[in-house]
């Protein structure tokens, strides 16, 4: 090849890769490709109408009463962290999904998967941490299993817990309930867990320690519906989300592609703690994909936004509540979903990422 | 934040505009020669503050991007080898070579890591004396210093289970090439803040004098960009051609010797493959014989591996800034983060990717 670029050049690029044969690490993202997985792989085989609606938790009527049922893995690593462990983070992960749902969560299972050499120490302090979460939560463990896997073939301690709850008469939570001029509301600053979890793996330091943000969040719910379903106007608050893996990204798109609207957000309204700044610029990654473990965001009717807003910060868990965005109309096939005014008042997309964040080279 | 949040001022930010749009009589064409310089324009939308007739195009200053595609394919079969652990940093794993990627190898049982700096894999080795351990020496000059200090240190520690594939590129022989082309647009540029924080900008001004063009060294935060296009305005209002440093906060006319010394202990410069582009002469560094055993490509012997590197995107041409991204009939639709055709569409810092990520369809 000659140093001179006078023809429009023997390009170099490579193929696609076809399509993938194997479970990649991005498919547990909660990005595209965890969806592409439902996608293709779950939902045409396990279809029925209750799995179909994708929210977070079945609701189910059984006998006259409206049970809300899910259910979730855990597989975090390190074990413990600041701000929480394993054990705690498996409560409050599966109390929350039965609360987006608008559920007061009641009874939780639980399944261990332990790996051969687990000092019996570590197993005992992570059940410690789940009585005092489940306690605090107001929930009973009642039933559960223990699995015990070869050296190796396991991380250490892996957990399952399943929930159900009891939904409020005229409560009715679902994804595809957002409508034009609804506002989003968010609890808190968001990328706390994800980035608590990447320092303790990464072994980062910095000056203020990042603390997860693992907490049940079903108290503040309850709070909440109590505002929406006063008066006439009940149904105020349409959807309840918690941004755990994929972020707030993923939980706006999923909101607004299931419902067909789009959502503008401003950026200057999303509180993001400076530690947590800090770190995504150091790494390279944008808060908008950070986990979460116990902040939620809520599609809400405008007339009620400022009265939901003001419970929410009535709740320790939502001490900085903030309107962060505002539901716009049905958009054209292929177009963003979700957008986002800078402070530099230009418009940029918030898509789904493709699979994991990962750390930019410089 | 303090020391980025002076940098991100809408206010500031708009002045400076402001101030462009004042000086400016005539349509202008600028590069920004570095990825991360291309995120931050995609990420703020800056652009869109800019006067109609100041264009950017976006240089080849992504290290991802430029990558040849048989390294990649060597790479994967180093990584493939029994026996051994591949250290990566995170942004090259998905980067597709001929048949697959770093992600899939992985799928498929090769151990490979990702890390933040050449000196973890150099713990690894440490700690895995039996295996053999190999780190991917991508990038420019910026990443070049701490990947030769990590050979450096192997060669001193007698850690003979390290080695490393390097693959570097340097920035000014690209830049000769993009104006040397009989076809260029390009009429000044924002040099690359990082790289010239290591070599200093002496280089730069040969370059400028040769070809009578502007070069403002910028960085990387909304305000340095647009103070960067608003001297370079200046510059080619006024009919000078100089090298200016609006990035002195981290640029000095020097740079970082200590980093340079090291470079060129371990490193000599030599031709290189550019992905999209082509063989550069001295554009690359290669290890010096007397760190040959540190050299992956020779214990491995992947030197037969060569790729057929398929005509099938614009990349080449979106790399010396010919053509935006959104002039591509692949952009978006068969070309997406899930499935790159081409390198920019991989990396954050690349521009197909910013594009894809930021500004389609908005």
């Amino acid at each position: 090849m000659s140093d001179s670029i006078a023809e429009p050049l023997s390009f170099v690029c490579a193929p696609a890769i076809a399509a993938k044969d194997r479970i990649v690490l991005g498919h547990g993202s909660g990005g595209r490709l965890s969806a592409e997985l439902l996608r293709d792989v779950f939902l045409p085989m396990f279809s029925n109408p209750i799995l179909d609606r994708m929210d977070d938790q079945a609701v189910l009527e059984i006998g006259g009463s409206r049970l809300a049922f899910t259910t979730d893995s855990f597989v975090v690593q390190p074990l413990f962290f600041p701000g929480g462990d394993i054990g705690s983070l498996a409560v409050h992960g599966t109390v929350n999904d039965l609360a987006m749902g608008g559920a007061r969560p009641l009874f939780l299972s639980v399944a261990f998967i332990l790996e051969e050499g687990l000092p019996t120490e570590t197993l005992r302090r992570i059940v410690a941490s789940m009585t005092e979460a489940s306690a605090a939560a107001g929930v009973s463990i009642v039933t559960g299993d223990t699995k015990v896997v070869e050296r190796g073939k396991g991380d250490g301690v892996f957990i399952n817990t399943t929930g159900i709850g009891i939904v409020p008469e005229g409560v009715s939570l679902s994804a595809n309930q957002a409508r034009p001029g609804d506002r989003v509301l968010l609890s808190g600053s968001i990328g706390d867990h994800g980035i608590a979890i990447l320092a303790r793996r990464e072994g980062l330091e910095f000056d203020a320690e990042i603390v997860s943000d693992s907490a049940p969040l079903h108290e503040m719910v309850a709070a909440m519906l109590g505002v929406s379903t006063q008066g006439a106007a009940s149904g105020q608050i349409r959807c309840l989300r918690d941004p755990t893996r994929g972020g707030l990204s993923s939980s706006l798109n999923e909101i607004a592609s299931q419902s067909g609207v789009s959502i503008q957000l401003e950026e200057t309204a999303i509180p993001i703690r400076d530690e947590v700044k800090g770190a995504c610029e150091l790494l390279g990654f944008d808060p908008l994909y950070v986990a979460n473990e116990g902040k939620l965001v809520a599609i809400v009717a405008p007339e009620a936004a400022d009265a939901v807003l003001d419970a929410m910060r009535h709740d320790q868990r939502g001490a900085d509540a903030q309107i962060i965005g505002t539901v716009g109309g049905r958009i054209g096939a292929g177009r963003a979903r979700v957008t986002l005014r800078t402070a530099f008042g230009s418009t940029r997309i918030v898509d789904l990422l493709a699979g994991d964040q990962l750390p930019r080279i410089c | 934040m303090k020391f980025v949040d002076e940098y991100r001022d809408p206010k500031i930010a708009l002045a400076v505009a402001e101030r462009i749009a004042r000086k400016v009589t005539r349509p202008l064409v600028l590069m920004e020669v570095c990825g991360g310089q291309t995120h931050t324009l995609m990420r703020y939308g800056l652009d869109e503050l800019l006067p109609p007739g100041v264009e950017l195009v976006h240089g080849p200053g992504c290290p991802v991007c430029v990558t040849p595609l048989e390294m990649v394919d060597r790479a994967i079969r180093i990584a493939s080898t029994p026996g051994v652990i591949f250290v990566s940093y995170g942004d090259m794993l998905r980067v597709p070579g001929s048949h697959t990627d770093l992600f899939q190898a992985k799928a498929s049982g090769a151990d490979v890591r990702i890390a933040y700096s050449p000196l973890d894999a150099l713990k690894i080795a440490r700690m895995n004396p039996e295996r053999k351990v190999v780190f991917f020496g991508v990038g420019f000059e910026t990443t070049a210093p701490a990947n030769a200090m990590a050979v450096w240190q192997a060669k001193r520690e007698g850690l003979l289970n390290f080695s490393m594939i390097v693959s570097h590129v340097l920035v000014p022989p690209a830049m000769r090439l993009i104006l040397s082309s009989p076809s260029n647009r390009v009429q000044g540029f924002i040099g690359p803040g990082h790289v010239c924080t290591v070599m200093g900008f002496g280089e730069y001004e040969d370059l400028a004098r040769e070809f009578h063009v502007p070069i403002v060294v910028g960085g990387f935060e909304p305000i340095d960009l647009l103070e960067a296009i608003s001297m370079l305005v200046a510059q080619l209002e006024e009919g000078r051609a100089e090298v200016e440093n609006q990035y002195s906060r981290s640029v000095h006319y020097k740079g970082n010797l200590p980093a340079q010394l090291i470079l060129h202990e371990v490193f000599e410069v030599t031709s290189r493959k550019w992905r999209g582009i082509g063989a550069i002469a001295a554009s690359g560094l290669r290890l010096r014989d007397k760190y040959a055993a540190f050299d992956a490509e020779r214990i491995f012997g992947t030197g037969d591996v060569t790729a057929e590197e398929p005509r099938e995107c614009i990349s080449a041409l979106v790399l010396q800034g010919l053509k935006k991204p959104l002039d591509c009939p692949a952009f978006g639709s068969r070309c997406t983060p899930m499935n790159p055709l081409g390198a920019p569409m991989v990396s954050t810092e690349g521009a197909c990717a910013a594009y894809y990520q930021y500004r389609r369809h908005v």
